[in-house]
Order: C-alpha cells, then sequence, then structure tokens
C-alpha cells in the first residue's frame, strides 16, 4: 500500500525529548502522546500535521532518550512514515516494534520541502516528490527488519517464535 | 583476526565462535531491567506476548526511579501497574521509594551486573554497565518485553571505536570531563550504532565512579554501548557485589578496530557542554562568566559518593550564591548514607544546598527542579537537549559536579579553581 501525504520538515539531530517531552511520560496512550507531538521544537507543527502526513529529517533522528513513547506519539498523529539521512539506534528498532515505518534516504532528506506532497512505496523503498516532481530511492530495509515489518513487529514475531501464533 | 570484547561477549551469548562488525545474532540476557516510566509499555507488550510470567524471575528488575516519589496522579498510576505486575509474579527484584535509588547506579551496586555479562535495559543509559567490561545496552519497552518473555534478543554487532587516554589528569578533571570531550569531537553521532571502548592507563587513575560515568554517556555519541576491559579495581568493586560467578572477557590482541583515537589529558581543563548539545563540548573557561539560575549535582551519571565529594571540596566553607538555587540528589540511599556519614550532607546543608531523595526528577524535567523560560542550570546530568529540564527557553550545561558546585557559588560557570583558590570567609 503506497502512503501519500504532506512532508514536515524538521532538521538534524532531533532527539526524542523534542519528538515527546519528558514531562509527558506519565501516559502509554498514543492519542494522549500525540497531543504533545514535537511540542518543544515548534509548538505549532503538531496542528499542521493531518493523519497520512510523512516527517522528513535529517541526520541522526531520534537521538537520545530510548523512550518508546516518541514512536507512539508519532503514530497517534498519524504520521505513516519518517524519512531521514540516518536514524539513530534505539528509536530506529522502537519504531520498527510499532509499525512506524522508517526510510533512511539522504538525497530525500535533502530534496524534500517542508509542505510538499509526498508518495512513499513500503515494499521498494521508492520515494516520489510529487510537488517537484523528484524521485529517490531510500535504503534497502535489512532482511531481518523486513521480516519484522511482514508479521507486524516484535510482540508478533515472538509469539511465533513460540509457537503462540501460526506462522 | 581477533574479536573485541563486545565481540566476544556476543558471540559467547549467541552460542557462536566468532561474530563479526554487522553480523545479526540473537543472544541469550543475563539482566534486564525497566524504570516507572517504560515498564508500564513493556508489561502492557508482555501481556499481549500471552506467555505465562518471565523467562528467569531472578533475571528480571524494576526500579521506580523517574517520577517518584510520584508527582502527580498519572505518574502515580504507572507506578501502580508496576507495582501490580510485580505482586502477581512474585518477582523478587523489586526496588520502590525509599529503597529504590536511579536504576543504573542501584543496579551495579546491588551487584546484578558482572563482567563478560549481557545486559539489557527500558532506559538509554543502561550503557552505564559497560564499565564493568560487560555488554550492557539501552533498549524500548518492546524489546525489553521480549526479552522478558524469552531471556533472548537480537542484535546487529556493532563495530568498535576505541578511546585511548593517556597522561596524567589535572586537578577537577574527571572522567564526565574526558567523556564530554570525546563527545564533542567525534559529535552526537560519531559513534551511531557502535561500541565505544575506552582504554589506556589514565583509567587506572579513575576510580569505578568516574569509569561509569564515562560509559553512561556512550549513548550521547550514538553507541549501541561503551565498554572498558575489566582491571583489577573493577574486579575488586565487583567480587564482593556479584550475584552470580562470572567470567570476564577481555579483547584479543589483533581484534579490528574501525578507529582508535588517542588523547592525551595532561593539559586539559574541566570541559563543559554548552545549550542544546552534548556534543558543544568547550573547556569551562571559554564560557565563564555565564550567569546560572539552577545548579544540579545528581543523576545516574554524576550523582555517586566521589562527585559528592567533589562537589563537597568546592562547597566546604562556602555558600550557594543568592541568586543561586543548588540541588543535590545522592543516586542511590547507600550513597545518601554515605554521604551522611562522611559529613558531606552537612557541608551541602551548610551551604544551602536542597538535598533530596533519589530519583532522576529534575534530568528529565519532571519534577524536583523544572526550569522556568530563560532560565540557566549548571547540570550533572547527560542531557542538554531543549526542554529536557523545563520551559524550551530553558538552557543547561553539562559538568562535572565540582563545576556545578562552583557555580553555584560564584553565581556564574567558574574553574573550580577560581572559587577555591579565595579564601574561605570564616
Amino acid at each position: 500500500m503506497t502512503i501519500r501525504g504532506r512532508a514536515h520538515k524538521v532538521g538534524d539531530h532531533i532527539d526524542t525529548d523534542l519528538v515527546i517531552a519528558g514531562r509527558y511520560l506519565v501516559t502509554t496512550d498514543p492519542a494522549k502522546l500525540a497531543e504533545h507531538l514535537f511540542e518543544d521544537l515548534d509548538p505549532d507543527l503538531r496542528k499542521r500535521i493531518r493523519p497520512g502526513d510523512v516527517v522528513v529529517a535529517g541526520e541522526n533522528f531520534g537521538q537520545g532518550s530510548s523512550r518508546e513513547h516518541a514512536p507512539l506519539a508519532l503514530v497517534g498523529a498519524g504520521v505513516q512514515a519518517v524519512v531521514a539521512a540516518s536514524f539513530a539506534r534505539i528509536f530506529y528498532r522502537n519504531a520498527f516494534n510499532n509499525g512506524l515505518l522508517l526510510l533512511e534516504c539522504p538525497e530525500a532528506s535533502r530534496g524534500i520541502q517542508d509542505g510538499d506532497e509526498v508518495e512513499v512505496d513500503p515494499e521498494t523503498g521508492k520515494i516520489h516528490n510529487l510537488t517537484r516532481g523528484e524521485r529517490y530511492q531510500a535504503k534497502p530495509l535489512p532482511p531481518f527488519m523486513r521480516e519484522l515489518i511482514q508479521v507486524g513487529g516484535i510482540i508478533p514475531y515472538v509469539r511465533r517464535r513460540l509457537g503462540l501464533e501460526a506462522s | 583476526m581477533g574479536m573485541t570484547i563486545t565481540e566476544k561477549i556476543l558471540a559467547a551469548h549467541a552460542d557462536l565462535p566468532r561474530v563479526e562488525p554487522g553480523d545479526l545474532v540473537e543472544c541469550r540476557v543475563d539482566m534486564l531491567f525497566a524504570n516507572d516510566i517504560t515498564a508500564p509499555l513493556a508489561i502492557q507488550q508482555f501481556e499481549r506476548i500471552g506467555v505465562e510470567g518471565v523467562f528467569d524471575p531472578d533475571r528480571v528488575a524494576f526500579v521506580l526511579d523517574h517520577y517518584v516519589p510520584s508527582k502527580d496522579i498519572a505518574a502515580a498510576e504507572q507506578c501502580r501497574i508496576t507495582r501490580e505486575f510485580v505482586g502477581k509474579h512474585g518477582l523478587p527484584h523489586f526496588y520502590d521509594v525509599g529503597r529504590a535509588g536511579i536504576a543504573h547506579v542501584l543496579l551495579a551496586e546491588e551487584g546484578f551486573v558482572a563482567p563478560g555479562e549481557l545486559f539489557v535495559g527500558a532506559d538509554s543509559h543502561t550503557c552505564n554497565h559497560g564499565a564493568l567490561g560487560a555488554f550492557a545496552t539501552g533498549v524500548g519497552s518492546s524489546d525489553l518485553a521480549a526479552a522478558m518473555a524469552t531471556g533472548r534478543l537480537w542484535f546487529r554487532v556493532p563495530h568498535t571505536l576505541r578511546f585511548v587516554f593517556r597522561g596524567t589528569l589535572p586537578r577537577w578533571v574527571t572522567g564526565k570531563d574526558l567523556v564530554l570531550r570525546v563527545i564533542g569531537d567525534i559529535g552526537v553521532d560519531g559513534a551511531r550504532y557502535a561500541a565505544m571502548e575506552f582504554a589506556g592507563p589514565v583509567l587506572q587513575q579513575l576510580s569505578m565512579d568516574e569509569r561509569f560515568s564515562i560509559t553512561n554517556m556512550a549513548v550521547e555519541a550514538g553507541a549501541k554501548n561503551g565498554i572498558m576491559e575489566p582491571d583489577d579495581v573493577v574486579l575488586g568493586w565487583v567480587r564482593p557485589r556479584a550475584r552470580r560467578p562470572f567470567q570476564p572477557v577481555y579483547g584479543d590482541p589483533d581484534a579490528s578496530y574501525a578507529a582508535v583515537y588517542e588523547y592525551d589529558v595532561t593539559d586539559m581543563e574541566p570541559v563543559v557542554s554548552a545549550p542544546s548539545s552534548p556534543g558543544n563540548a568547550v573547556p569551562v573557561r571559554e564560557v565563564a562568566g555565564v550567569r546560572v539560575d539552577q545548579c544540579f549535582i545528581g543523576t545516574c551519571t554524576n550523582g555517586r559518593i566521589e562527585d559528592l565529594r567533589q562537589a563537597a571540596r568546592v562547597l566546604a566553607g562556602r555558600k550557594v550564591h543568592p541568586d543561586v538555587r543548588l540541588l543535590v540528589i545522592p543516586a542511590t540511599p547507600r550513597i545518601y548514607r554515605q554521604a551522611l556519614e562522611e559529613g558531606l550532607i552537612q557541608v551541602f546543608l551548610d551551604a544551602g544546598a536542597a538535598v533530596s531523595t533519589s530519583t532522576c526528577g529534575p534530568c528529565i524535567g519532571g519534577h524536583m527542579g523544572v526550569l522556568a523560560d530563560g532560565e540557566v542550570c549548571v547540570s550533572t546530568s547527560s542531557r542538554n537537549f531543549i526542554g529536557r529540564m523545563g520551559h524550551r527557553g530553558s538552557k543547561v550545561y553539562l559538568s562535572n559536579a565540582a563545576v556545578a558546585a562552583a557555580a553555584a557559588v560564584a553565581g556564574r560557570l567558574v574553574h573550580p579553581d577560581d572559587v577555591v583558590r579565595e579564601p574561605v570567609a570564616v
């Protein structure tokens, strides 16, 4: 299924405190967390994000705290994918474990501007910038990450491994 | 080609003769833990897996440390979820208010981590324990839930960057200053996905407390883990504490490193990371004069007894500047008690500091010292991101404990020598 939405551009080294501030970590409800998404980065950004949109970031997106509330806040706001030049490692695992698609693509990170209409194919990693008529190719997902996505994240993966779910 | 200590520990826990950077391996986990923020989500995910109980109750710990004593009703509800889970499953290693400290400091103190072991925690600063010669890394709540159910977790074997410190440490220069300097040099993603291995004769000059501050901040350079080979200081520290027999692991002489960084520390001065990145590391004199509103000595990075002693050395016989609040939070009840017995708490109270029960509180802008718009804090914590300790307009400078104490006395950032040199008012 292709993802199509508006791009919201953020910078390099966006930490998980900026995604969701520490003071809001007293719930695990994605909808409640989403109310405060990116609040300390730009208090108005949350209002501009519509379900189906895509976040486009620079280097090292998701650095810092291991809080899984960060991908949950993005999922709660309806963000379909994050495209970045690179990702911090704990955030990378947490996002896939929660079914949030991450695509590593420095060209898209540079080429896509705030507000551009973009189309992302999760299967092939092809990114189409409809506003600018540009096409980018994200790095292919490692086979294990593809397997994780196919089964729906780490929890169904573990259930299968334990024989609690048919594979 | 030989293996690094990190590669050897991962290979042993995957029951493989050898591993190489980039390999995906599934490893046995020796010990795991979650805190009051990450446990409720881990418990939710664990229950979705649908197993009867955790893989081994003796290898699971829960530590309530972030928003405790509960700052509000919502935080209290999160703690209750963890307490109920612990009760239901009869888990023996549960640390609640009064007996809990900051998890990374507490769990090492309690002997839950030993050389050669593999330790995961739902908290990014779990890399702290690498100072003991263990592979320790932070994960999210879902990964922790998977490990709780199966006792196993997948890892990509990291490449290793080696940092070698030589020379003689000047006065007031600590492990914290070394790690801030390294992060300043390689950047906040300079070790992304990598293992940071710290080595060199300078480590011999460092207490365990100072070594922990180094590995604790490996994640601030994007690393998967920070690690040191276990020398006599480590073995002497861990032997009376360890709860299980352990086997120290050392890297091979012909191990391969992606890069080696050499440092001579002899001419260093204390380092401060300016707002709003741990990577903005500068010698303290470059930012001397910056006016401060609050100073905070505590956290998993620098809330240990050696940090409190360094702070007391600066504060003894002096007063906190009238325009500054100084917060001192010993990382665990044991450290609090030791500080009391050594007379350090008396020094802090006499100086006009607020001394609190163990909590992560101020470091995450949660409670116990939240900053207002425009306020400046010198903090011994590990992160100075925008809004980290309060309002998004507040600013945090990261430092060692002596620099934070000196700033509290002077009311501005200074080299500790510039405070301690002045005669003490009688």
